[in-house]
């Protein structure tokens, strides 16, 4: 991205003033090196979304982020419903809730280490994996609905899991305002023989152990020291929410000319909160974030099971989940707003009444992947990110390079033998799939974070290192 | 627009190439007629999941589809067989598209995705409107979009 367009606010903060068509400025929060990497689609995506009816204060853009659809990924954007506000199946995205899962285990990595390669080949046997997978659940269509409904809630009652594991879930594991005869029959076919899966592309499962802590006190309220291992879990809706943002995003499009809306990319497709597409999507994309949920809650039972083989001494209660591609009906500043998140991780610092009891001193844990190489971080809200944009902070890495262009660069079976060689077990049904996700095809996370930290989006509190990935 | 094409297969007077998107994958079909455009434009989603080659034409599906204009009637092709992969469990290495103002009769010839010898790199989760467009240039047809995987 070209410097000399941005206006410089602080150091780790630039803004796109208002011009044109632009209803507010667009800020992106990041270093001067992650800004010049930045390609000019991100410049013309977050000068896009500023456009939109009803948009709120700035479209926001992460230090993460890349060229998108209609927004760009890491793009946050929020909505009055007062002021004419939108909703846009383009701004969060096909993989509604695609989120990370973090699970404690009670182990260190010498316990770990001692049944590496046995606990790999159990993870990678119980957890369905890759294209054409399906899970050993079935469900029909009254069930399906009982499922989006009510989200990780349903799968506890189902006996995946315990109620206690709720607590730790954003919304509670139940995402309230679904609406299952919003969601279409397509959609629901999709998902039938999908719960428990775990998808491909960049979803994977990690056992991971703690390599730094950086903020000792929010280590010790999140549960975590040096050398803990942990799981992640990183997959979504499935199925079900890609149909989701494929339904809408044509009903959207075709709707916007009799809404009035002036679309200046098809891709934010979009419809006013108040209306009936408006609702209707609402509902249906509620309902999938209950589906990533339950899906991430039924994972999580195979994750436990998996373990009581192997190291039956493991506990994995879990430390917290978050979701990246939503809208969220949230109180800032005194206003409802309708937040979008597209690529982008809830952040809501100390204090806030959404968090559970045992967190709400800390600050919401943020859950960051990096690639199977490098490692991952967890994060925690903090006051300040309250007040920069929405309580949002970063979600990842980010591709910094293509998949077609990563698959030419490296073989899948040399990938695998290089981490082999550092210590990382990879099991994969896909070469390719490996290939196209090596660590170097995906920017440097450490500067994603950093930056993050220094615009006050969000604090570090420790890195995690992969020992087993399980990738799609 | 998109960019440059990264991966082609010239091997026919009709044929496809991918252009790099930064996340995910752009595809783009090439052909003398717009059905045959579309046609290329469904092996190039194919040849992001596995080489399509590979896939055996053991069953054909028919898709029916229509938008209001010929690039959302792209998507919409596209979307309808990424529906059809993903509930069947299938995969497709051959098509025919019949166009008729505004609808489109399509046939896809497949498989069920056999892990051992497709290697399935990723699977489609949909085709989005992100260089969205269906034009005759030079004589030539080309259908293009950015499928998010």
């Amino acid at each position: 991205m070209d410097l000399a367009l941005l206006t410089r606010r602080r150091e780790h903060e630039w803004e796109i003033p208002a011009q044109g068509a632009m209803r507010v400025p667009a800020v992106i929060f990041a270093s001067e090196a992650l800004v010049r990497q930045m390609d000019h689609k991100v410049f013309e995506q977050a000068v896009n979304v500023a456009m939109l009816p009803g948009i709120v204060t700035a479209s926001f853009v992460m230090p993460d982020a890349h060229w998108g659809y209609g927004f760009p990924i890491g793009g946050v954007a929020a909505f009055d419903a007062d002021e004419g506000g939108v909703v846009s199946a383009g701004g969060v995205g096909f993989d509604v809730s695609c989120g990370v899962r973090c699970l404690h285990t009670g182990l260190k990595s010498a316990a770990l280490r001692a049944a590496q390669e046995a606990l790999a080949d159990v993870l990678y046997a119980e957890i369905p994996v890759g294209v054409g997978s399906t899970g050993g659940i079935h469900l029909g269509v009254a069930e399906t609905d009982a499922m989006l409904a009510g989200g990780a809630s349903w799968a506890v009652q189902n006996g995946w899991g315990d109620a206690q594991d709720l607590q730790r879930i954003e919304e509670r594991g139940q995402m309230s305002g679904a609406d299952p005869h919003s969601v279409s029959a397509r959609a629901k076919q999709r998902q039938q023989d999908e719960m428990g899966t775990l998808g491909s592309g960049n979803h994977y499962l990690e056992v991971q152990h703690v390599t730094a802590i950086f903020d000792s006190e929010l280590a010790r309220q999140f549960g975590l020291e040096l050398d803990d291992v942990v799981v992640m879990i990183h997959c979504g809706s499935r199925g079900l929410g890609h149909q989701i943002g494929t339904d809408f995003l044509k009903r959207m499009a075709m709707a916007a000319g009799a809404y009035g809306i002036a679309l200046p990319d098809r891709e934010l497709a979009c419809a006013p909160i108040r209306s009936e597409l408006g609702q209707s999507y609402l509902g249906a994309m509620r309902a999938a974030i209950n589906c990533a949920l339950a899906n991430r809650q039924i994972l999580t039972h195979l994750v436990r099971r998996s373990f009581a083989h192997v190291l039956p001494e493991a506990k994995l209660p879990i430390l917290y989940d978050v979701s990246h591609n939503t809208c969220k009906l949230e109180q800032h500043g005194g206003r409802s707003l309708y937040v979008h998140r597209k690529g982008a991780t809830r952040a809501f610092g100390p204090g806030h009444p959404e968090l559970p009891e045992a967190l709400r001193d800390a600050g919401q844990p943020v859950l960051i992947g990096g690639s199977m190489g490098t490692g991952s971080y967890i994060l925690a809200g903090t006051h300040s990110s309250q007040r920069q944009a929405f309580s949002s902070a970063c979600h990842g890495a980010g591709r910094a390079m293509s998949r077609h262009q990563a698959s030419r660069t490296w073989r899948g079976r040399e990938v695998i033998e290089a981490l082999a060689a550092r210590g990382i077990t990879v099991r994969s049904p896909s070469m390719r799939g490996v290939a196209e996700e090596a660590p170097e095809a995906y920017k440097d996370v450490n500067a994603v974070v950093d930056a993050a930290e220094a615009a006050g989006l969000a604090r570090k509190v420790a890195r995690v290192e992969p020992l087993i990935c399980i990738k799609g | 627009m998109g960019g440059d094409p990264i991966v082609s297969d010239y091997g026919m007077r009709a044929h496809w190439e991918h252009f790099a998107h930064e996340a995910d994958m752009g595809v783009r079909g090439i052909g003398p007629s717009k059905a045959q455009a579309f046609e290329q434009a469904a092996l190039a989603m194919t040849a992001i999941i596995t080489d399509p080659s590979t896939v055996k034409a053991l069953e054909m599906i028919r898709i029916e589809c229509e938008a209001p204009d010929d690039e959302l009637l792209l998507a919409e092709w596209l979307n309808s067989l990424v529906y059809e992969m993903s509930t069947r469990k299938m995969l497709f290495g051959r098509f025919a598209v019949e166009l008729r103002q505004g609808a489109l009769l399509g046939r896809a010839w497949g498989e069920r995705v056999d892990p051992e010898r497709h290697h399935p790199a990723v699977e489609v989760k949909g085709a989005t409107y992100t260089s969205l467009r269906v034009a005759l240039e030079g004589g030539t047809w080309i259908a293009q979009t950015v499928v998010d995987v």
